[in-house]
């Protein structure tokens, strides 16, 4: 079903009680062409693109829990694209791109908005750091620019910029567009999407095994059967490592906690995203007007979907020094997600050791933003058994060859 | 918050250590001779287990020793303290 206007009205006169479901929940198959493990926002992307760019529609999403339960669900919806290298910079800005049509393409409503992304520098050393990563990024044609402290405080009155704070403001990258979507609609849109091109989104299934002989992938157990495929992509964030063990190969991730929190909801008070890597905090306010606050990792390395109270305590004294006027503002919920971290903070996305088995993973506290452009450049790499042109440098041989790609600078506290 | 068993001081807070990463991970003993795959795995590959994992902390706002944890990732249980150097008392398991 199309939605539009119309439909909202037909369905309105039987008081929205008879919308049909947004995809179909079938039982698996017993073989596929191609099987896609992870159900968040990057697997179901690779499943949509696969079906729209490369008409390989006999595929199955596997999901262990429910769609976008993961990081996908848990994210705090910072999207940008002002990465330091190049090769980066070409694949973030993909992804921002893409989010730009994504609404239209999905017929349905992300909730993208441009608000604007601005990066503070608190020290002399921030200040140039910021100045030379704008630099890289406005040749690679990507908007970002450099605010004076009289142009934050004038875009963001709220902010301390008192000269004499411990953390003074001196300057501030701004990418306009920038900004966050609502995480739960890319998760939904591109599920609703791929089921009309005809792939099974399979839920409450945990693949437990792969099995290959020969160096080739040959299917993968379930909680619901053996199923056979010819090939096989894994987008499973935090449980990278997990698969990869059972396929046989190691990786060089850790699975870290990364915690998130939000306030009690109040007006409109902040429009755009703040972030400061010096003192570990960054803040947007989402359309229900809760303040949704994130930071770094927790340092010990976890799956339990939870953290330590200290990197909040930590997180929110960053945010006072910030932002005075909201130390009498009450938390509301708090959660944890896990995050695949890679030594360069950079993804992988390509071939493994074993033939025809793909890993998409290493998006660590980051990967929100590349959803739909991972999606797209996995799907290729599937479908022709060869990197998309964006992808060629991601690969798992990097770490072999020594050409990382070191993009802490912009993925470290900022997300 | 964890709350973790330094030989040297006993009970301490989490946020008195700093975490190590990975336990037992054996620097090349000739390096000259390793090949770019060994190296490789010696400087970036992890077992990242879930489960049992064994690894190294540091008493940073302590007494400044190291010291090896036998932790689960899952639950976050600690199963043991041992020193460096040491074989680990209990064997990790789990995934990943
Ligand atoms: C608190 C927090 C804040 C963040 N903030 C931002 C941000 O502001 N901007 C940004 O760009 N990024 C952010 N990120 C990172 C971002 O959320 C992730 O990089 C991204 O969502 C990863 O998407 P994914 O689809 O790869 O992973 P996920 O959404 O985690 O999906 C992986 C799925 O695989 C499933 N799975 C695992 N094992 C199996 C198995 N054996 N069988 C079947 N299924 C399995 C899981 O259940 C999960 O649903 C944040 C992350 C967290 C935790
Ligand atoms: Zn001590």
């Amino acid at each position: 079903m199309k939605y539009s206007i119309f439909s909202l009205l037909r369905n309105a006169f039987s008081y929205h009680e008879n919308w049909p479901a947004a995809w179909r929940s079938p039982d698996p198959r017993s073989a596929y062409d191609v099987v896609i493990v992870g159900g968040g926002g990057h697997g179901l992307a690779t499943a949509y693109y696969l079906a729209r760019n490369h008409r390989i529609t006999n595929v199955a999403v596997l999901e262990k829990g429910w769609l976008g339960g993961g990081n996908t669900g848990r994210n705090t919806t910072i999207i940008r694209s002002n990465y330091l290298w190049d090769e980066s910079a070409h694949l973030y800005e993909h992804a921002l791109r893409l989010y730009e049509g994504l609404s239209r393409d999905l017929n349905y409503n992300i909730m993208l908005s441009q608000r604007g992304v601005l990066n503070l520098a608190h020290n002399l050393g921030d200040l140039r750091e910021l100045s030379r990563r704008v630099n890289a990024i406005r040749l690679n044609g990507i908007d970002s620019e450099i605010l004076n402290p009289a142009e934050i405080k004038a875009m963001v009155p709220i902010l301390n910029t008192s000269p004499s704070s411990r953390y003074p403001v001196l300057g501030a990258s701004l990418q306009r567009r920038g900004g966050t979507a609502r995480h739960d609609a890319v998760a939904w849109g591109l599920a609703r999407g791929a089921d009309a091109r005809g792939v099974d989104i399979i839920q409450n299934c945990e693949v437990t095994g792969i099995r290959h002989s020969g160096g080739a992938v040959e299917g993968v157990e379930t909680t619901r059967g053996y199923i056979r495929t010819k090939k096989v992509g894994v987008v499973v964030a935090g449980h990278a490592s997990v698969l990869a063990e059972m396929a046989g190969f190691r990786l060089p991730v850790e699975s870290h906690p990364l915690q998130a929190l939000v306030s009690e909801p109040i007006k409109p008070i902040h429009h755009c995203v703040v972030m400061s890597n010096a003192v570990h905090v960054y803040v947007s306010q989402s359309d229900k007007g809760e303040l949704v606050i994130g930071a770094g990792i927790d340092a010990y390395h976890s799956y339990a979907q939870r953290g330590s109270l200290p990197v909040i305590e930590e997180q929110m004294g960053a945010l006072i020094e910030l932002f005075p006027i909201f130390s009498r503002l009450r938390m509301l919920r708090q959660w944890g997600g896990i995050v695949d971290v890679c030594p360069d903070a950079s993804p992988i996305i390509g071939k493994t050791p074993v033939r025809n088995l793909y890993f998409n993973c290493g998006w660590g506290t980051g990967g929100f933003k590349a959803t739909p452009g991972s999606g797209w450049v996995f799907a290729h790499t599937i479908a022709h058994d060869t990197p998309h042109p964006l992808n060629a440098a991601f690969t798992l041989e990097r770490f072999t060859s020594g050409a990382l790609i070191d993009e802490h600078g912009a993925a470290a506290v900022a997300h | 918050m964890l709350l973790i068993h330094c030989p040297w001081c006993g009970p301490r807070n989490e946020d008195e250590f700093s975490y190590g990463g990975e336990a037992h991970i054996v620097r090349p003993a000739a390096p000259e001779a390793e090949s770019d795959a060994q190296w490789a795995d010696y400087l970036f590959m992890r077992t990242n287990r879930k489960g049992l994992n064994l690894e190294r902390w540091v008493h940073t706002h302590g007494c400044g020793r190291w010291f090896n944890v036998a932790r689960d990732t899952v639950t976050h249980r600690i199963e043991a303290v041992y020193g460096m150097g040491e074989a680990p008392p209990v064997q990790s398991r789990g995934g990943g």
